[in-house]
């Protein structure tokens, strides 16, 4: 890649950063180069994010439908899986899968609640509902 | 009169990846002289593996690098230097350690989680747990960061720092952090760039099937099977694509910084050697170009500009590797 052709698509998604590449300047020397981004890495890291907020938004749906409980909903907006939530919360994977049947959430104790609230760093206000 | 604090002396460098960025730091802040490139190339830091046991929010682990800590690792013979190594069972310790540190004017480095670093954009954010940044003071509640990916210092709340530093999850960091232990040597020499070119053509051409180049060629044999209909096909080729390009500036990135090590490595070969690595220099450079293309191609396939073609991709890649293995294979005659 010469120093000319280093993308500047100006990417969204680095809101602001730029990116260093090396490239190839006029001498010859291949320098450090500074990039706002190329359209490439800005289709593929949107089709990322796009999938887990479509992941985020159908578990919404099922909390509205009194499928799921919020808990679902906040661990998918904070990016999390059912394993990293149990690790960052210190449970077992299948009490958290409990906690997913809405009248069990509703019945949480609050240091429960909080221990959540903590894993998902959130407040706990904010996890028993929907925003 | 005492010394100036390592806060006013320690120059940010703006980096391609966070780990020879970060290592690349440390050795010019303790007086070695070690580009980012030098440091990747000296490490052996360049690879190919395609891991399809190991998923990543259930796609398959492509790399085009070493795994996390070969580069810190990798990089103490060529500069004889030793790092010390803290991790931590209280994330209370840990900050105690750390402040500690940094009221010693130690620059201390670290590896965090990317999720929870607030000065991170938004849409990067994942659950990436292997990043690498160096702490150079403290001022209040805030740490002073140099975060290689950016072009300039950030800040960082310590209780920000504090939940990225304890992570949970795959490649959990549990608060580790480094710095070096000695004065590292001045200049690296042609002995350890040779130890460095042997090693990564060895890994290149490896007779194992899962990296190097027959990596690169078994991943072809999945895409040429992948159905061009079928919803998931984009998700699996957009995968490998993000693998690249976008998580710790991926295989073209990676090749363009390996062209420029062997660039600067050139300078330490004996006189009838240097023409020779710097045409090889810009070999790996037109490698890299042509890395993006793969991704270029990829791109305008999920984006619907191209009909998605995953026997073209196949085809792409398969040069890639017949490209990259006729290069190892120079280099090996190179090196030794």
């Amino acid at each position: 890649m010469r120093i000319d052709e280093v993308p500047q698509d100006d990417n969204p998604s680095l809101g602001g950063y730029r990116r260093a590449v090396y490239a190839r300047d006029a001498d010859g020397r291949m320098v450090l180069a500074a990039s706002t981004g190329w359209e490439v890495e800005e289709i593929t890291n949107q089709d990322a994010v796009e999938q887990l907020n479509a992941l985020a938004n159908e578990t919404r749906t099922r909390v509205e439908a009194g499928l799921t409980s919020p808990l679902e909903y906040w661990m998918h907006v904070r990016r999390m899986d059912l394993t990293l939530l149990a690790q960052n919360a210190g449970l077992w994977r299948w009490r958290v899968r409990r906690h997913f049947k809405p009248q069990r959430f509703a019945a949480l104790s609050p240091a429960m609640l909080e221990r959540y609230a903590s894993a998902l760093n959130i407040p706990v206000a904010q996890l028993v509902r929907l925003p | 009169m005492s010394a100036p604090a390592p806060q006013q002396t320690f120059q940010h460098s703006h980096a391609a990846h966070c780990e020879s960025g970060v290592i690349g730091s440390l050795l010019r802040h303790h007086g070695a002289n070690a580009s980012e490139p030098m440091v990747f190339g000296l490490s052996a830091a360049l690879a190919f593996a395609y891991l399809p046991f190991i998923k990543v929010g259930g796609l398959p682990l492509v790399s085009y690098r070493m795994p996390p800590r070969a580069i810190i690792k990798g990089i103490r013979q060529a500069f004889a230097i030793r790092f010390r190594f803290e991790t931590f069972r209280s994330v209370e310790a840990g900050q105690a350690r750390l402040d500690d540190l940094l009221a010693q004017g130690t620059i201390v480095g670290l590896q965090t989680s990317v999720f929870w670093l607030p000065y991170f954009p938004q849409d990067m954010r994942f659950h990436f747990n292997a990043h690498n940044l160096l702490v150079y003071g403290k001022e209040g509640d805030e740490y002073l960061i140099s975060d290689p990916i950016g072009d300039v210092p950030v800040r960082c709340a310590t209780a920000d720092l504090n939940r990225a530093r304890f992570a949970k999850g795959a490649l959990a960091p549990k608060g580790l952090l480094y710095y070096p232990d000695n004065t590292p040597r001045a200049q690296a020499d042609w002995p350890a760039v040779q130890r460095a070119l042997k090693k990564t053509c060895r890994g290149m051409l490896a007779p194992f099937p899962l990296v190097g180049v027959r990596g690169m060629r078994l991943l072809a044999g999945r895409f040429a099977k992948l159905d061009a209909q079928h919803s998931n096909t984009g998700h699996f080729i957009g995968n490998v694509i993000r693998m690249q390009e976008e998580i710790g500036t991926g295989g073209g990135g990676f090749r363009f910084l390996y062209a420029a090590f062997l660039q600067e490595a050139a300078q330490f070969a004996p006189a009838e050697k240097r023409t020779a690595l710097e045409n090889m220099a810009e070999r790996m450079l037109a490698i890299g170009d042509d890395w993006r293309a793969f991704a270029l191609a990829a791109a305008r396939m999920l984006r619907g500009r191209d009909a998605m073609n995953p026997q073209h991709m196949a085809d792409l890649l398969r040069a890639q590797a017949d490209r990259e293995e006729a290069f190892f294979r120079d280099l090996r005659k190179l090196a030794a």
